[in-house]
This record gives C-alpha cells, sequence and structure tokens, in this order.
C-alpha cells in the first residue's frame, strides 16, 4: 500500500501524465523549447540592441543586411532585427492574450450550452449565429470609438470575435459525449454539474480544443495585422510582426529582406505551435500514446 | 427499501404516438434482497432501471426509496440521496472516463462525498480494487489497458466505493465474454453474500439471473407478467412467456433437451408503439385463446407469493 500511497503524491492528474508523455515527443519538446527561446529573444532581445526601434536615419535609409545592422534597415534607416523584436513583442502579447481570451470564453459557453441542451441551448447558439453575422472590421471600430484605442482593448476585442468557432466546436463535442455512460455514471454518482463539466466532458474535448487552438493563434496574429493597417490596433512607430510583413511586401522587390526576416519569425512561431499542438493532443489522450 | 409504484415512462415518438416504454410496473426489493428483472431487448428493463437513478424521468407513479418518492424530489435533495443508490452499467468499454486513471475514477465520488480524506485515498482505492479482485498496483493505468472483465470489476467498485444501500446492476454481464461472464457473475454472488448487498439485477438472460437472485420478476412490453421465488420461477414458470424464456437458455447436455419446439418464442416482440389489444403476449403464445385477444390479463396472486398476468395460468 505504501508505494500506492507513494504514486498519489507523485501526483496523478491528467496534466502530470500529459506533460511526462510529452518530453518523449521529440518534435513537440523542440517546437516547445523553440517557442521559449523566440520569447526569451523578443523579451531580453530589445533590452540589449544599441538600436531604438523607433530612432531614424533617413540618410542611411533602406539598407541590406550587414554586420553593423545584422537584418538590414527599413527604408527610414531603423534597424529591422531591433524593430522584429519589439513587434514580436506585441504580436506573441495580441497571439496569447487574444486566443487565451477566446479560448476560455469559447470553452465554458460551449460546455455550458451543450451539457445544458434543450432551450438553452438552442438560445445561446442563436447567440452566437448573430455574432457570427456582426462584421468584424465593424465591431472593432465601434468598440474603439467608445472604449479608446488601446492594446488591452485589442486583445478583447479580437478574443471576443474569435471565440465563437470555439465555442460551437466544443459545444459538438459536449452534445456527442452527455450521453455516454460514463457521463450518466457521474450523475449517479452524486457529482455536481460543475464537476462534470470540469473533470469528464471538457477533458475529453481536449483533442480538437487544442487542435483549434493551436489554429487561433496564427489567426490572431494576422488579424492585428489588418486592424493596426486600419490604424486601430498598433500605433506607429510601434510595430508587430504582422505589420512589418504587411510593409515589407509592398517594397518586396526592391528590399527583399524587409518582408524575408519579420516572415521568418512568424512562420517559425506558427510551426512551433503546430508541433506543439498535435504533440499536446497526443498527450492528453491516453489512449494514442504509446506509453 | 426500493417500492415501485405503478411506474410508467412514456416516450413522445411523433409522428405515431407515444412509446410506451415501462407501463404501470409495481415491484419492490427488500433490504438485502437481490431481485432479477429479465424480459427480451425493448421490453424497457432498462428503461426502468435508468428511471429509478433518474436518468430517465418517469411520466407517473412512485419510486420510494426508503419512503421518499424520487421521482418528485428536486435536484439538489435528489443528489443527497444518489450515494445511496449506485448503477452498473452494460458495457464497461463506455462506462469509464478513459481520460482518467482507476485511481481518480474510484477516489472521485469518495473525495467528491469526503467519505475520505486526500492521505487516506489510495489506501481505500487499493482495498477497493482488491475486493473486485484486482490488483491495488493497477491504480495508476487507463481504462483502455484494462481487459472487458477487469473493467467491468473497476465498474463494479466504482458502485461499491460509496457503501451504496442499493445497487442497480444493468446487464453487468451481457458485453462481456462467456468466460468473463461466469467471473463477473461470482464475483457478484460473492459481494451479495459477503455484504448482503441490496440489488437489482437486470437481465436478458434467465440462466444469469437464476443464481443470484432471491426473486425474479418478469417483463414483456413494459408490463411484469410473472413475480416469484427465484427456484420456483426458473423450475416451474406459470406464464407462457417466462417458460419460453427458460426454454431459450442453451442447454449444455442435449440429452435433457425438452421438447422445445412448442415453446421456443416465434417473431420479434411486438412494437410498443402499437401493442396488442388484450394480453401483449398473444400473437406470440402457443396457448393463446381468443379472450386473450379481448382482455388484457392483471397481476393476480397465487401460492407462495408468486404473481402472474395470464388468464389461463394453472390450465396450461
Amino acid at each position: 500500500m505504501t508505494d500506492a500511497i507513494r504514486t498519489l503524491e507523485a501526483g496523478t492528474s491528467l496534466w502530470g501524465d500529459a506533460w511526462r508523455r510529452l518530453r518523449k515527443n521529440h518534435l513537440a519538446t523542440f517546437a516547445l523549447f523553440t517557442l521559449l527561446l523566440i520569447l526569451c529573444v523578443v523579451v531580453a532581445g530589445p533590452l540589449v540592441s544599441p538600436y531604438s526601434y523607433e530612432t531614424q536615419d533617413r540618410s542611411l535609409g533602406a539598407q541590406p543586411p550587414s554586420g553593423k545592422n545584422w537584418f538590414g534597415t527599413d527604408t527610414l534607416g531603423r534597424d529591422v532585427l531591433t524593430r522584429i523584436l519589439y513587434g514580436g513583442r506585441i504580436s506573441l502579447l495580441v497571439g496569447f492574450c487574444a486566443t487565451a481570451v477566446s479560448l476560455t470564453i469559447g470553452v465554458l459557453y460551449g460546455a455550458v450550452s451543450g451539457f445544458a441542451g434543450g432551450r438553452v441551448d438552442a438560445a445561446m447558439m442563436r447567440i452566437v449565429d448573430i455574432l457570427y453575422t456582426l462584421p468584424f472590421t465593424i465591431v472593432v471600430i465601434i468598440l474603439t470609438v467608445y472604449l479608446g484605442k488601446s492594446i488591452i482593448l485589442l486583445f478583447l476585442a479580437i478574443g471576443a470575435i474569435e471565440w465563437l468557432t470555439m465555442a460551437r466546436i466544443v459545444r459538438g463535442q459536449v452534445v456527442s459525449l452527455r450521453n455516454k455512460e460514463f457521463v450518466e455514471a457521474a450523475y449517479v454518482m452524486g457529482l455536481s454539474r460543475r464537476r462534470i463539466i470540469l473533470r469528464h466532458l471538457i477533458p475529453n474535448a481536449l483533442g480538437p480544443i487544442i487542435v483549434y487552438t493551436t489554429l487561433t493563434i496564427p489567426q490572431v496574429m494576422l488579424l492585428e495585422a489588418l486592424v493596426s493597417f486600419l490604424g486601430l490596433g498598433v500605433q506607429p512607430p510601434m510595430s508587430s510582426w504582422g505589420v512589418l510583413i504587411q510593409d515589407g511586401a509592398k517594397v518586396m522587390e526592391e528590399f527583399p529582406w524587409l518582408l524575408i526576416f519579420p516572415s521568418v519569425f512568424l512562420s517559425l512561431t506558427l510551426f512551433s505551435l503546430n508541433f506543439l499542438g498535435d504533440g499536446l493532443r497526443d498527450a492528453l489522450d491516453p489512449r494514442i500514446s504509446k506509453d | 427499501m426500493l417500492e415501485l409504484a405503478n411506474v410508467a415512462v412514456h416516450f413522445p415518438a411523433p409522428p405515431h404516438g407515444i412509446v410506451r416504454a415501462v407501463d404501470g410496473v409495481n415491484l419492490a426489493v427488500g433490504e438485502g434482497e437481490v431481485v432479477g428483472l429479465v424480459g427480451e431487448s425493448g421490453c424497457g428493463k432498462s428503461t426502468l432501471a435508468r428511471s429509478i437513478v433518474r436518468l430517465t424521468p418517469v411520466t407517473r407513479g412512485e419510486i420510494r426509496f426508503e419512503g421518499t418518492d424520487l421521482a418528485s424530489l428536486s435536484r439538489n435533495a435528489l443528489r443527497a440521496v444518489r450515494p445511496n443508490i449506485q448503477m452498473v452499467f452494460q458495457d464497461p468499454y463506455a462506462s469509464l472516463n478513459p481520460r482518467m486513471t482507476i485511481l481518480d475514477t474510484l477516489a472521485e465520488p469518495l473525495r467528491f462525498h469526503g467519505r475520505v480524506g486526500r492521505a487516506d485515498t489510495a489506501s481505500h482505492v487499493g482495498a477497493l480494487m482488491e475486493r473486485v479482485g484486482l490488483a491495488p498496483k493497477w491504480m495508476r493505468k487507463y481504462p483502455h489497458e484494462f481487459s472487458g472483465g477487469q473493467r467491468q470489476r473497476i465498474a463494479i467498485a466504482r458502485a461499491l466505493a460509496l457503501k451504496p444501500k442499493l445497487i442497480i446492476a444493468d446487464e453487468p454481464v451481457s458485453a462481456l465474454d462467456v468466460s468473463v461472464q461466469a467471473q463477473i457473475l461470482n464475483l457478484i454472488s460473492d459481494l451479495c453474500r459477503e455484504e448482503q448487498l441490496t440489488m437489482l439485477l437486470i437481465s436478458h438472460d434467465l440462466g444469469v439471473v437464476k443464481h443470484l437472485s432471491d426473486r425474479i420478476a418478469v417483463m414483456y412490453l413494459g408490463k411484469i407478467v410473472e413475480l416469484g421465488e427465484a427456484e420456483q420461477v426458473y423450475n416451474a414458470p406459470v406464464h407462457p412467456y417466462t417458460r419460453a424464456l427458460i426454454e431459450a437458455i442453451p442447454r449444455p447436455d442435449p440429452s435433457r433437451r425438452r421438447d422445445r419446439a412448442a415453446l421456443l418464442l416465434r417473431g420479434d416482440p411486438p412494437s410498443p408503439l402499437n401493442p396488442p389489444s388484450g394480453c401483449a403476449f398473444h400473437p406470440r403464445c402457443p396457448f393463446a385463446e381468443e379472450r386473450c385477444k379481448s382482455a388484457a390479463p392483471s397481476l393476480e396472486a397465487m401460492a407462495n407469493g408468486r404473481i402472474v398476468a395470464c388468464v389461463r395460468k394453472g390450465e396450461v
């Protein structure tokens, strides 16, 4: 019995087991490592960079990469590497925070809707349908007019739009799980509805949730670029990867490095997220992992 | 302990009308008693089981557990009663959460209802696993790592965890291989004997129910047609349907085979959407007469507490 008690103390949670399995997946571990590296570089890089993201040097103009400016300079003579690092802070912040907002709202809303069933479900899903029809840009413009321009608002606006699909996905999963016998067994045991949703329904819907989350993060990053292009998101001279890529694309024939370098950072991040997402999905399903 | 009074469960089935899955069932289960409930697929026995634990709402009638009517309890009041009535489900592949270890599955009811502290959980779960014949060292494994029989042992352990006063076992062995069925039945039999469990045991197989039950109720198309002591019902069935069910049990010794041709059931059970007039069994009954088509027989008492619903009881 003592060894059983020890295993309990070692922690037997879905997440604990998943972490153990994730570490055995080399691709996912590598992706996680890459993400952390990008995060560190983006956070620490600007602190050691000799350049500022806003100081212009028009005499310099757009210079190709050199020993002085590793990734070259943009048309206003600003150091591209420094701008990418600063922009990365914004992009990653928007990507993760807006996704976290949409994930939280979407999963809870969808799970409650699917679990409640009947009229409550129908009403909640019609609300989602109505929100779907609102054009995103108009919602953002209205929010900006009333609440002013800020990064926080950007998270909320993007998160508040992106949760709709997540809610539908989770609701569909929960509806199919709701009548499974293990959920009925949980009822019979007298568990609370809250516990049934959190411990039995959502964990079994995690696969699609994680896959869709890894798809949401890049969507959100690109949406941020669109919003910024409308003059509502990130304000110049501050930048983000989305904005840098958009600006770079305009001058790609003359100054290709303005497009290539920010794109490399964005792609690397998105690749890592996808591999990590796949790894997490498998790690969280005890049936898939060879363990 | 458990009393069902005129319980009916109807499902609307537009555009055809109403499915009377359970239609006026009276049944009592006393403390320490094992009552077997048998009938063909679709006769409403599972619906009845589900309505006792309120997974399916009853249309009419009372389900009294220790005097309180479960059918009319509020959600919160019901949750307080739930630990006293536990259920073993038919399919052990679907009744265990695939993302929870055995430890988590068995610890959940204990911890949620505050029956054990954090420090004692593992030892409690280990003891539960030993009671159902599983090694406690497996508690960190997931359901998919176990065979069907082992999973059903886990499901039984989960039902026992809260020390319920009543266990509803809904076809606990019908999803298992025949060789494993015997093991699980022996386990249930041992548990019943050692712990004086009160159980409603549901099966389509009279042979399964016979050895474990004190009394047997036979159900046909939503109604109970025969009820009595297990030995008597098995050895001296009165209702033609019960006799047909007993004839349907495969016999390992062909020389003991009775003349079964006359009694074997023909055809499918009629649709509960549109039950036959009179006695619902008359279209398939070898002894049916004209009067069976018009008047529905009521349950009438015979000797030794036997109750049978057949107008020709005692004649055939």
